[in-house]
């Protein structure tokens, strides 16, 4: 352990948590395959952050003597089947898919960890109706409800992240819950209970945090499948709404296209097989790095 | 302190796991709890600390006296506001009683400012203060790291600093030293008995340990079956044993006396609650089992403050009789 003693009195709040981030990034960085997926993520949101102010052609612009090239210097991805630059599309299109991934997982996971957590903390008939609840949900396939859901609210994005957040909802509260359960039988719970914390405190600092790495790491996968059922429900039509770029709503185009313009699936495919990769990188990482057990 | 009458159950069984318990500890005053796995030691501790969960146990009788106030255990679980406060408690296992996810003075510091209603400054100042008489060396560096970075006899110091932090008047301590090798056992006995007497607190201490009831109690009751079988000042019973099962337990003691020698056994195991004889819950494994055990003995006093649950007592003028 290389720790540097300060004299830094008790009460310097800023000092320690300079400290305890240090931990947790120290191990993040020497873990290789975690930055790989941390820079593909950030090189995402950084594309789809700066997509207004890129040298692009509008992604809706329309050119009717320029229909399904092949990349050129003119069009670095091609063209689609109007004449709309792939390249701009794929950029603009990463914000709805990013957006997508992660506003539909944070609705799973403000609805699910906190019933995930009160099922399993208290047990009996409040575990007996978020379980039963849960499970009639599990029990319809993931993409089948959100496509089913999706379809209920009406097409657009935003009502395609809600059907989405919803049908990734009991993944998180069976997770929190199974946690919860083993974390409720840790001796430190008894002896918060020992010392007199109330029921909420204990819920919010004793379990909460510890239930915390693995919810995080479900969290980066499930963006991931997020960003793929996304890309479903626009290829379907239920997404994304033309002309607004998606890359589902790309592929669903494209594929009437394979044998003529392949780049135009090509692209899409392969960014959203890098962002889900990385997504996927970034989680394992993070969850070796945040487990304040393991060192 | 004053616990009298505890008879607990646990739903679904037939017996009670603890039955007709009384213990009683005097400030400054240590209370050895002894017996071994199964015979309701740790169930009565928690049943203190009200830390049954209602929904498996069942407490049909029991008041419980701190200082002036009497608690009926029956009705009221031991007030959360109580806990930690009048009547605190340290574990077994110190490697697993803190929270992994926050650094221990802040777990010291939440025990402090949940009871008193003290300042975040002053709380530090206060674990601080705590650490330094539990005696952590650099208590302002400690209480900055994560329990992963402690010691298992750190950890338990940091434990017992959390329990005393409110000034308890009740020390409930279960098996405190048994994760712990020898040499920080021997410094945590120390430890606990400097700090009953800079406190003055009722100290039970809940342990298998005869090495450790005749380093550090005063009083011991030793516990068979979920009943208390022998009570006394601990001299007083080491010197005199009366019960079967206490006379059991000393002779499987480790002696200097005749080194190489055998240790005697209490032959089997404590009978499941489920299976537990009527009568006397002993007679099963006692070699001066008679027809008149099925009858259950009452503790009866035979020295001064020295009670003893057996039909035969004093043992060694009616034993002749009784075969």
């Amino acid at each position: 352990m290389t720790r540097t003693a300060t004299q830094a009195p008790a009460s310097n709040d800023p000092v320690l948590e300079a400290r305890a981030e240090n931990r947790v990034w120290k191990k993040f960085r020497s873990h290789k395959s975690a930055m790989l997926g941390g820079a593909l993520v950030v090189f995402f949101i950084l594309i789809a952050l700066a997509a207004p102010l890129l040298p692009i052609p509008d992604p809706a612009a329309t050119d009717w003597s320029a229909v399904r090239k092949a990349p050129s210097w003119a069009h670095w991805m091609g063209t689609d089947e109007i004449g709309r630059d792939v390249m701009s599309r794929l950029i603009w299109g990463a914000q709805a898919s990013l957006a997508a991934g992660v506003v539909s997982v944070g609705i799973a996971v403000l609805f699910g960890v906190p019933l995930g957590i009160l099922a399993g903390y208290f047990g009996g008939w409040t575990d007996a109706v978020i379980s039963r609840c849960t499970e009639a949900l599990l029990a319809v396939p993931f993409l089948i409800l959100a496509i089913a859901l999706a379809a209920f609210l009406g097409p657009s994005l935003t009502n395609a992240m809600i059907a989405i957040g919803i049908s990734a909802t009991p993944i998180f509260v069976r997770l929190t819950r199974g946690q919860v359960l083993s974390i409720r039988q840790e001796n430190y719970i008894e002896s918060a209970l020992a010392v007199g914390l109330p029921t909420p405190k204990i819920l919010s600092r004793y379990v909460l945090p510890n239930v915390l790495p693995p919810i995080l790491v479900q969290s980066t996968l499930t963006i991931a499948t997020a960003i793929i059922a996304e890309a479903s429900l626009s290829f379907l039509g239920l997404g994304q709404q033309p002309p607004a770029p998606s890359w589902g709503s790309m592929l669903n185009t494209a594929k009437n296209f394979l044998n003529q313009a392949p780049w135009m699936a090509m692209w899409p495919g392969v960014s959203i097989f890098f962002v889900v990769l990385g997504f996927n990188l970034l989680g394992d990482g993070l969850r070796d790095a945040l487990d304040p057990r393991d060192h | 302190m004053e616990l009298s009458n505890l008879v607990l159950r646990f739903r679904g069984q037939p017996n009670d796991v603890v039955d007709h318990v009384s213990l009683a500890a005097k400030s400054g005053e240590v209370l050895c709890v002894v017996g071994e796995s199964g015979c309701g030691k740790s169930v009565t501790a928690m049943a203190l600390m009200g830390l049954l969960p209602p929904d498996s146990s069942l407490i049909s009788s029991g008041n419980l006296r701190i200082g002036g106030e009497t608690f009926d255990l029956t009705r009221d679980v031991v007030p959360r506001a109580m806990r930690g406060n009048r009547i605190a408690m340290i574990f077994q296992e110190p490697m697993t009683s803190l929270n992994p996810a926050f650094r221990v003075g802040d777990q010291i510091c939440e025990a402090i400012i949940q009871q008193g209603g003290a300042t975040r400054a002053q709380a530090r100042a206060r674990a601080e203060t705590m650490l330094r008489r539990v005696g952590i060396a650099n208590p302002a560096q400690r209480l900055l790291e994560y329990p992963h970075q402690l010691s298992g006899g750190m950890r338990q110091r940091v434990m017992i600093a959390m329990a005393l932090a409110n000034d308890p008047q009740v020390l409930i301590a279960d098996e405190p030293t048994t994760a712990l090798d020898v040499t920080i056992q021997a410094q945590i006995l120390d430890l606990i008995r400097d700090l009953r007497d800079d406190i003055g607190m009722s100290t039970i201490m809940i342990t298998h340990d005869l090495g450790v009831v005749a380093e550090i109690g005063d009083r011991i009751a030793v516990m068979y079956g979920g009943q208390v079988v022998e009570q006394g000042p601990v001299r007083e019973v080491f010197d005199n044993p009366q019960h079967p099962y206490t006379i059991g337990l000393m002779s499987a003691m480790p002696g200097l006396e005749r080194p190489g020698a055998r240790l005697a056994i209490v032959p089997g195991t404590v009978p499941t609650i489920a299976n537990m004889p009527e009568g006397c819950r002993f007679r099963t494994r006692c070699v001066f089992a008679t027809a008149a055990c099925a009858r259950r003995p009452a503790l009866s006093e035979i020295a001064a403050q020295h009670q003893v649950a057996c039909h035969f007592v004093p043992l060694e003028e009616n034993i002749e009789v009784a075969r």
